[in-house]
């Protein structure tokens, strides 16, 4: 539809605010950003404002440093994503159930997800606690702890608490997603499988698992973006510690800024986060059209 | 109409994101300050209001997290976003090479500075000049449960680490206490704090008289090779690791701990019943020393600064002043000890601070280690943490995670 002269002219002064917040908030910082990459920001170096070509990325990529983050930051999206994948679709299965009490189990499954990240980690870590945290109470109580332990003192368990603190805030949003899902599957279909002879597991492979691959898909796509870009819950948990264990690549951009006012490794740091996130969603958006056109 | 109203809407919204709000008529600091350590909130706004009750200057005090104040400093300082701002002691090198606070060489020299002590004024210094008023004296010291001590039957507070390593193994071998010692050791500046502490009493140094990285030397070696041995014989708790001050004072608090190493106000906060299952049992003593050095600490003078984008300095160093004023200081020693030399023999800054307090203060205070005040001490900070955390937790060994630091400090040091 083609607008009028004076059509025109109001939709662009009403849009002018808009346009000039995106612009002012998300344009110009993205090329900024871009520029810091390519010219040495960095107000303690003798090399400040100095043009640097595509050295920033080229050191970036040859640190050993910046694998290691990446493993890291890769280790927590994968383990976590995956957790809440699929402990999110089996709550939803069993919350799609008819038993007494469902509804009250349907709403108060929502309560982490409601939480604040600066809650939830606060909570995880006083939780943790190697002194008087009750998880150690628990274990302890249970003998299968002899002694207290360090969960967030040790690098080979601190990670996994970061997972496990996530994964209990996040699951809701996946059982959410699923038991949308699973609620459009016509209940007639697990009937005629029944008469036909299936049992609990062929009726979920066979039925419920094709019926909620989309679902899936889309919780996959969302929450690894948004893992890859944690940082709150690192920051509110160990600060990339012990000895580095949970120093991810996000944490690093913000020691980079902030700690070492190095703006232009920051910036590259953060641009090559952008990359890897958008090469993740190319490869998600691929893989759901072939699921679509499948 | 309608169109019209809406068109003169939009345009008023584009033009309100452009203005800046610059109406005010009387001058309003802005100020960031400290939640935790020295002097409270409570105490600060108290000295806000007297401040502007006597000059009529408004102050708006901001409180945030100790790992807070940096970030907000520096994304704001260039701006003026505070006009005063709490810095640590270790960041006005950093903060003076990349321009975002003044130079106030002529006003802390006009002050008299024989008054006040070396440490808090190392805390403003730059390369010979002041980039602050000095404000919070603070010093780490040693606490000991004496009580804990005496069932073992031990009467005297260890003078020496070697002293202190044989009182630590009489508590553990007698089940009085597990774990005799707790530090801060997580991976934050405060690690850094406690070696500096036993690397200067180790008679070592981060560096050397002309700021020259000296990270690897045989005594700074030494030190962490002492730090890491009492954790792998368990004479220091494991979960000092995951520890920051406060933790360390809970641990102490709740009787798990003999000998622990903090700032000032662990004094208070032991002995008072509502927090502590100790109170009167413990000790503030200097922190115990060597062949090489009777004693170090780490200095943690934090001084007020005014950002190079505020649009009151002179302002802003009134109310600076009047903050650090002798008046103010005695008035609220319970939390913090004056930078002001003088003060320490006015018997109700003695009856307030502790008389203990002072007491020890006064020989620790002779004993003073600055972290490098280098621009690059922050950077050289975040890797010395997790190299330092690799040493404690056996993943390396002293010598190898100091001379890669020592490579590190010269290569930042080269910038």
């Amino acid at each position: 539809m083609r607008l009028r002269k004076g059509e025109e002219r109001y939709a662009a002064g009403l849009l002018t605010p808009a346009m000039l917040i995106v612009f002012g908030v998300i344009i110009i910082p993205i090329i900024t950003t871009f520029i810091y990459t390519l010219v040495n920001i960095d107000p303690l170096s003798s090399h400040q404002g100095e043009f640097a070509g595509l050295s920033f990325y080229i050191r970036t990529l040859r640190s050993s440093e910046f694998w290691a983050d990446l493993g890291r930051t890769l280790h927590f999206t994968i383990a976590s994503t995956a957790l809440e994948t699929i402990l999110g679709l089996l709550i939803a299965v069993l919350l799609n159930q008819k038993f007494p009490g469902v509804a009250i189990l349907r709403s108060i499954i929502i309560i982490p997800w409601a939480i604040p990240t600066v809650v939830n980690g606060s909570l995880w870590k006083l939780m943790l606690n190697g002194e008087y945290g009750v998880i150690n109470a628990v274990l302890e109580k249970l003998h299968l702890i002899s002694s207290y332990q360090s969960w967030l003192g040790n690098p080979k368990t601190a990670m996994w608490c970061i997972i496990l603190a996530d994964t209990w805030k996040m699951t809701p949003l996946a059982v959410i997603f699923f038991l949308a899902a699973l609620q459009g599957i016509d209940q007639s279909i697990y009937e005629a499988a029944r008469v036909d002879g299936a049992g609990a597991l062929k009726s979920f492979f066979s039925i419920t698992f094709p019926a909620v691959r989309p679902t899936m898909m889309v919780i996959i796509v969302m929450r690894t973006v948004e893992k890859f870009k944690a940082f709150d819950i690192f920051y509110l948990m160990t600060r990339g510690g012990p000895a580095n264990s949970t120093k991810t690549l996000m944490y690093d951009t913000y020691l980079q800024a902030f700690t070492n006012l190095n703006f232009s490794e920051a910036a590259t740091l953060a641009y090559l986060i952008a990359l890897a996130v958008a090469l993740l969603t190319l490869v998600y958006i691929r893989l759901m059209r072939r699921e679509e056109n499948a | 109409m309608k169109k019209s109203i809406l068109m003169i809407c939009s345009g008023l919204l584009a033009a309100a994101m452009c203005a800046a709000p610059v109406m005010a008529e009387d001058v309003t600091l802005t100020a960031l300050f400290m939640k935790q350590a020295g002097y409270s909130e409570d105490d600060v706004n108290a000295m806000t209001a007297a401040f502007t009750e006597s000059t009529g200057i408004k102050v708006e005090p901001t409180f945030v997290a100790y790992e807070e104040l940096s970030p907000k400093i520096l994304t704001s300082a260039a701006t003026g976003g505070y006009d005063v701002i709490l810095g640590d002691c270790i960041w006005p090198a950093q903060f003076a090479k990349a321009g975002l606070v003044l130079d106030v060489t002529d006003r802390v020299e006009a002050l008299d500075l024989d008054d006040i002590y070396q440490g808090a004024l190392d805390a403003t210094k730059y390369e010979g000049r002041y980039y602050g008023m000095p404000w919070l004296n603070d010093v780490k010291y040693m606490f000991v449960n004496t009580e804990l001590l005496a069932q073992a039957g031990i009467e005297e507070v260890p003078a020496t680490w070697d002293e202190l390593v044989a009182d630590a193994q009489a508590v553990k071998e007698q089940g009085i206490c597990e774990y005799p010692i707790v530090g801060c050791y997580a991976q934050a500046e405060c690690l850094i704090c406690d070696y500096t502490c036993i690397a200067g009493s180790f008679g070592g140094a981060f560096v050397d008289e002309n700021n020259q990285p000296t990270l690897n030397s045989p005594e700074n070696v030494a030190a962490l090779d002492f730090m890491a041995q009492n954790l792998a014989n368990g004479l220091c708790n494991p979960k000092s690791l995951e520890m920051i001050e406060d933790d360390v004072l809970s641990t102490f608090a709740a009787g798990n701990a003999v000998f622990a190493i903090n700032w000032t106000y662990q004094y208070a906060a032991m002995n008072d019943e509502s927090q502590s299952s100790v109170a009167g049992q413990g000790v503030i003593t200097p922190i115990p020393g060597t062949d090489q050095a009777a004693s170090a600490t780490v200095n943690g003078g934090m001084p007020l600064m005014i950002t190079a984008g505020s649009q009151h300095p002179d302002e802003a160093w009134e109310y600076m002043l009047f903050l650090a004023s002798k008046e103010m200081q005695a008035k609220y020693c319970a939390n913090a000890l004056p930078i002001w030399k003088s003060l320490y023999t006015d018997e109700d800054v003695i009856a307030t601070a502790g008389e203990e307090v002072v007491a020890a203060s006064q020989v620790q205070f002779d004993y003073i280690v600055n972290r490098p005040m280098v621009p690059y001490y922050n950077e050289l900070s975040v890797s010395m943490q997790s190299e330092i955390q690799k040493v404690l937790l056996g993943e390396k060994t002293a010598q190898e995670a100091l001379d890669g630091l020592q490579a590190t400090a010269e290569e930042l040091a080269g910038k």
